[in-house]
Parts: structure tokens; C-alpha cells; sequence
């Protein structure tokens, strides 16, 4: 017993000072991990629509998915967060900021997305979509189950880079004062003076957040490309 | 006398300014097995995929089955054909393609079902039935849960064939099938169309540059050169007796090159 350092009560109040403010950061970290998750399911969801609406046959629907894309690309997030979340409501649409969040990063990064989508689309050959035509499969049918997998395949890499980029761009929200990991980092730099401690577990955390998506989409990949090249069952 | 299954009117096609076919014509019988010679370029393959509906044709008529193909007659006038017309009619056709086309995320197994189930509405359990009586027939029983990464190039080429059978069309289209394979592997998938010949009653139209396979195979040879039928007849008739210049030509080429006739 007597051989623990002894504390003063100076120390324990620093340690469990310090204690609250990483819980604090770690609760930053899971509105962002809320963001990154609800905004991705968005952007996938936001990315079929657009990508597929921009080979679809049908004009109007490329044009619908053509101003989208070239919109939400062509603009800010920042600019589309504001709207969202302070013009919106003029419109009668008001949302809590982490809603506004989601669909401002949804929509943006869905725009990306579904470039990814249409080009994953054509690079499955012509010689596909002709077997497709030759058993007689529907357009749709042919899509669902013969271009789309293909497809897939060829996007998640990309999507990988795409769910990163939303990771990073989820800080955009402390802007609407929405208590993200960016967001605590400041109210624990403003509160304790200390500017490393937060930001270094700041960096941490965006980072580990970063190689999980990583992980994950390789994961997902090697899953999906088994036995494809003959090699791996 | 039965009425063809195949009737070919006038038909014209062109790539750009380029014109494949002009004005051809032709007749299969039900049951007729029938090869198509010709050297690179004179539209063999146009039009089979145009049989196919893989492309379409600029002028002219073709009747499939007591049917237009291009066309559905409403209230005595031809239409085009729309996407349902064409949906019904392609029932009635399969191609087996050079490359195979398999589909690569799928195993042997389910490229054969896929199309029955979908289009056909059949019973995972009862196209699974069928897949293995076809993939027997074939030879590639035990190749079912393959992927087609896995297979041989005549190994893929017979699992395109099972696949296209599955569909029980009355019509097959064969477009140089072994030409893409190692010289050791042809006759496999030759084997395998030699059975079909012997046990169906089906229409095969088949491309080929094999001239002895087409020699023994065939009911009737096709000439074609520059879009157009130079000469036709019985094998025998094509391969030993040519009666137009350009078949001699050619065949003095094909023989020329090592190939048996
Ligand atoms: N999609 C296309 N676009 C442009 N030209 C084409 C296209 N498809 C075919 N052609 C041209 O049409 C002509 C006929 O082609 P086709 O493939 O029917 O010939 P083929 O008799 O099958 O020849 P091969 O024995 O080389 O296979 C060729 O000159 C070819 O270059
Ligand atoms: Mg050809």
C-alpha cells in the first residue's frame, strides 16, 4: 500500500478533471460515429438512386440524377449544411441539428458516390448485358442480378474512400453546434487552456475511426471477391 | 411440307456507313442444322445476334416461329416491336457466344438456374433438377459448385451451353464457339454439340470455322461473303464441289491454312 504514489488532492482533481474531459471527447466521438454511420446509409441509399438514374434510359430520370450530382458536387458542404439546417426552416422543414447533419453530409457525399455507382455500372462489360438479353433476363432483372454484383465489387473500394471523406467532413456540424468530436475538442480546450490534450486525442480517435472504415470495406471486399479469380474459395 | 422456323426477308443492316448485310434472305427448316462459312467480315455473327435481338436491323422482315421478330401486328398494321413482343420472342432462341459469357460472380450451378427462375418462374428445387440433367449431359456433373474462374475454357464453353439449354428454346445459336479454345479442348464442346444434334429435335444455327465438324454436322452449309449468301447446299456439295469462285477461294484458303475439311 504505501509503496502507490502518494496523491495530493491537487492531483486527484486533476485526474478526474481530466477523466471528464475525455468522456466529454468520447462523447463527441460517438455523435460522429452517429453521423458517419446515418450519413453513409444516406449517401449509399442517395448513390443507387442518382447512379442508376444517370444510365437509366428514361431522360428524365438522368436529368433529375445529372442536376443532383453536379449540385451537391458543385457546392460547398458548408454551404449545404447552412441551408439545410437555417433555411429549410423558412420552407416549414425544421430539423434538430443532427438530422440537418445527416442529410446535408447524405446528399453531399451521395453526389460523390453515385459517380462511382454509374462508372461501376459501365465498366461491367457489354458482353454481360448481352448474355443478360440473350436469357431473356428484364432490364431490371439483369441489373439485380447480373450488373449490380459485378458492379459492386468494383465501387467498394471507392466507397471506402467515400465513407472516409464523410468521416472527415462530419465536423462540418460543430458549425450548427452540434456536439461532435471536433466540437468537444473545443469546449475541452477552451475550458482546461490545454490545447494538446484534446487534440491529440482528437487525431487519435478520426484516425482509429479512419482504419476501422478501412478495415472493414477490405474486409468486405476479399468476402465479395472470393472465388471470382478461380484462386481464392 | 412444314413451314420454315426462320424465314429471313430482305433484311439490311449497316454500321454507320459501313453495310453489313443488304437485302439478305434465308429459310431454316424446324430441326435443320445449319452452318454458316464465310471469311472475317461477311456478317455471320450480325446475323445470328440479330437473330438474338442483340441488334437491329435497318430494313426488312424476319419470321421466327410463324411470327415477326421485329414487328407485332395490331389491327392489321406492323409495328415495331416493343420490349414485351421481343421478351416473348426471344423464349423461343438461345446463343451460346465465342467468349462464353458466364457469369463470373456466380457458380456453375446457379448461371444454369438463374434465367429459369426468373424468367421462367420456376422452382429453385425443380431448375436445379434440370441444371444437373443438363450439366450431365455435358460432362460437368461434378463441376456444379464451381466458380467459372475455376473451369477450363471448353469446361466454360459447356457450362454456356447447359445455361443456354435451360431455357428449352426451340432455336440455338452457336457463334464460333471453340474458336476462342486451346486446340485440345475443342472437341469436347464439339462432342457435346454432335450429342445435341443426335438427341434433339432443336434448330441450330451454328458459325464455325471448323470446316470438318461443320462438314459432318450440318444439314446444310451457308456461304457467306460481304453480307450476302454466295452459295449454299448440302456439305458435300459446299466442301467438295463449289460451284461459285469464292467459295472455291476460300476454301483453297481455309485448307490452305491447316484445316481439315
Ligand atoms: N458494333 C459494330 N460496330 C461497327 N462495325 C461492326 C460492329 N459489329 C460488326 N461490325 C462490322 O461488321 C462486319 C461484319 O461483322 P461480323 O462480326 O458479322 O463478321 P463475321 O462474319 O462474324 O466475321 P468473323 O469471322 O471475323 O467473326 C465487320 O466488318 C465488322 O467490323
Ligand atoms: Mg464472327
Amino acid at each position: 500500500m504505501s509503496r502507490l504514489p502518494r496523491t495530493t488532492a491537487n492531483d486527484r482533481k486533476f485526474y478526474t478533471q481530466m477523466t471528464g474531459y475525455l468522456g466529454l471527447i468520447l462523447q463527441g466521438a460517438l455523435v460522429t460515429i452517429e453521423l458517419t454511420l446515418m450519413g453513409s446509409v444516406l449517401a449509399l441509399i442517395m448513390a443507387f438512386l442518382a447512379g442508376m438514374g444517370r444510365v437509366s434510359r428514361f431522360f428524365i430520370l438522368r436529368a433529375i440524377a445529372t442536376v443532383y450530382i453536379e449540385f451537391f458536387r458543385g457546392t460547398s458542404i458548408f454551404v449545404q449544411l447552412f441551408w439545410v439546417y437555417f433555411v429549410l426552416p423558412f420552407a416549414g422543414l425544421s430539423l434538430t441539428p443532427l438530422q440537418a447533419g445527416v442529410l446535408a453530409l447524405g446528399l453531399n457525399v451521395g453526389a460523390y458516390a453515385a459517380e462511382v455507382v454509374r462508372g461501376a455500372i459501365l465498366s461491367v462489360g457489354r458482353e454481360q448485358y448481352e448474355a443478360c438479353t440473350a436469357l431473356n433476363l428484364g432490364r431490371w432483372q439483369g441489373m439485380r442480378h447480373v450488373i449490380l454484383p459485378q458492379a459492386l465489387l468494383v465501387m467498394l473500394p471507392t466507397f471506402g474512400n467515400n465513407a472516409i471523406e464523410l468521416l472527415k467532413a462530419t465536423s462540418v456540424v460543430s458549425l450548427i453546434s452540434l456536439a461532435d468530436l471536433t466540437f468537444q475538442a473545443q469546449v475541452v480546450r477552451s475550458q482546461t487552456g490545454s490545447t494538446l490534450m484534446p487534440f491529440v486525442s482528437v487525431l487519435v480517435i478520426y484516425f482509429a475511426l479512419a482504419l476501422i472504415i478501412s478495415w472493414g470495406v477490405r474486409t468486405l471486399e476479399r468476402r465479395m471477391a472470393r472465388g471470382l479469380d478461380g484462386v481464392r474459395v | 411440307m412444314p413451314t420454315p422456323i426462320i424465314k429471313v426477308d430482305a433484311i439490311s443492316k449497316s454500321f454507320g456507313a459501313f453495310k453489313v448485310l443488304d437485302g439478305l434472305s434465308m429459310q431454316v427448316m424446324p430441326g435443320e442444322k445449319l452452318a454458316l462459312i464465310g471469311p472475317s467480315g461477311s456478317g455471320k455473327t450480325t446475323i445470328l445476334r440479330i437473330l438474338m435481338t442483340l441488334e437491329k436491323i435497318d430494313g426488312g422482315h424476319i419470321q421466327v416461329d410463324g411470327e415477326q421478330l421485329y414487328h407485332m401486328e395490331r389491327n392489321g398494321q406492323l409495328l415495331a416491336a416493343d420490349e414485351r413482343h421481343l421478351a416473348r420472342m426471344r423464349q423461343k432462341i438461345g446463343m451460346v457466344f465465342q467468349l462464353f459469357n458466364l457469369f463470373p460472380h456466380k457458380c456453375v450451378m446457379d448461371n444454369v438456374t438463374l434465367a429459369p427462375m426468373l424468367t421462367k418462374g420456376v422452382a429453385r428445387a425443380a431448375a436445379e433438377k434440370r441444371a444437373m440433367e443438363l450439366l450431365d449431359m455435358v460432362g460437368l456433373a461434378d463441376k456444379a459448385k464451381a466458380m467459372p474462374a475455376q473451369l477450363s475454357g471448353g469446361q466454360k464453353q459447356r457450362v454456356a451451353i447447359a445455361r443456354a439449354l435451360a431455357l428449352s428454346p426451340k432455336i440455338m445459336l452457336f457463334d464460333e464457339v471453340t474458336s476462342a479454345l486451346d486446340p485440345e479442348l475443342v472437341e469436347e464442346v464439339l462432342n457435346v454439340m454432335r450429342k445435341l444434334a443426335a438427341e434433339t429435335d432443336m434448330t441450330m444455327l451454328l458459325v464455325t470455322h471448323e470446316m470438318g465438324f461443320a462438314h459432318d454436322f450440318a444439314d446444310r452449309v451457308l456461304f457467306f461473303d460481304r453480307g450476302r449468301i454466295v452459295e449454299e447446299g448440302k456439305p458435300d456439295e459446299i466442301f467438295r464441289h463449289p460451284k461459285q469462285e469464292r467459295t472455291q477461294s476460300f476454301l483453297k484458303k481455309i485448307i490452305a491454312a491447316g484445316h481439315r475439311v
